[in-house]
């Protein structure tokens, strides 16, 4: 992993179109700052995970019938 | 063509009706074909999301606007531009059902719905910028509140 070290109001540059800037620093809590293009999609980690967790067990659906559900 | 699926045995699919999915659906992002397959009653809000890269993937779907009256969403900007999203009556959206053993305990997930232009024919799953939504909502209380609904649309059937 590629490691910077940024102060308040510094910023990264990703591929010349996605802006990172540390906003602010409290402690252990760092608030960032993203501009990005609109078709990008930004996740914060645990919730990205949480959700594939979802669609594998989801994807680990045995054979049903989907009237079932309504029963 | 023709697909081995999962659950319904070898079917044929009509090839204008697949959905791209180019990013896949989150930790499957190697399938980016699918297909939405009705179980015989179209007025059930249950669908399956059939992989065509892969017949073994298979997620149980539900139009969530059917099971919840109130789910009300934004579509997120990042849908708009990549699905090319013009008309708001082209988007069809579907939430991922967890089917376990105990159906009772069946949750779907309203936090990251999958979005599809039904115009172009591309799809993505999307993550809600908003807490109001889980990903794991039960809905057998929901289906439960509505049960009036679905045997008024039954009744009407019959008569």
């Amino acid at each position: 992993m590629l490691v910077l070290t940024r102060k308040k109001n510094e910023s990264i540059v990703l591929n010349d179109n996605i802006e990172i800037t540390i906003v602010d620093v409290q402690g252990d809590q760092v608030r960032i700052g993203i501009n990005a293009p609109k078709s990008v999609s930004i996740y914060r980690k645990e919730i990205f995970l949480e959700i594939q967790a979802e669609n594998k067990k989801a994807a680990d659906v045995k054979a049903i019938d989907l009237k079932d559900l309504l029963k | 063509m023709l697909l081995k699926t999962k659950h319904f045995g070898e079917i044929e699919i009509d090839e204008s009706k697949v959905i791209n999915f180019k990013e896949g659906i989150l930790g499957f992002e190697d399938t980016k074909r699918y297909i939405v397959l009705y179980d015989g009653d179209e007025t059930s809000p249950f669908r399956w999301l059939q992989g065509v890269d892969d017949g073994q993937l298979a997620f149980a779907v539900a139009n969530p606007f059917q099971i919840l009256k109130d789910y009300d969403i934004e579509i997120p900007d990042e849908a708009v531009v990549n699905l090319n999203i013009e008309n708001i009556e082209d988007v069809m959206v579907l939430s991922i059902v967890v089917v376990p053993e105990d159906l009772t305990k069946m949750t779907m997930n309203l936090k990251a719905p999958v979005i599809i232009n039904t115009k172009n024919n591309s799809g993505m799953q999307v993550v809600l910028d908003t807490d109001a939504y889980s990903v794991r909502h039960y809905i057998v209380e929901e289906l439960r509140r509505q049960e009036v609904n679905i045997g008024a649309g039954s009744d009407k059937k019959e008569k």
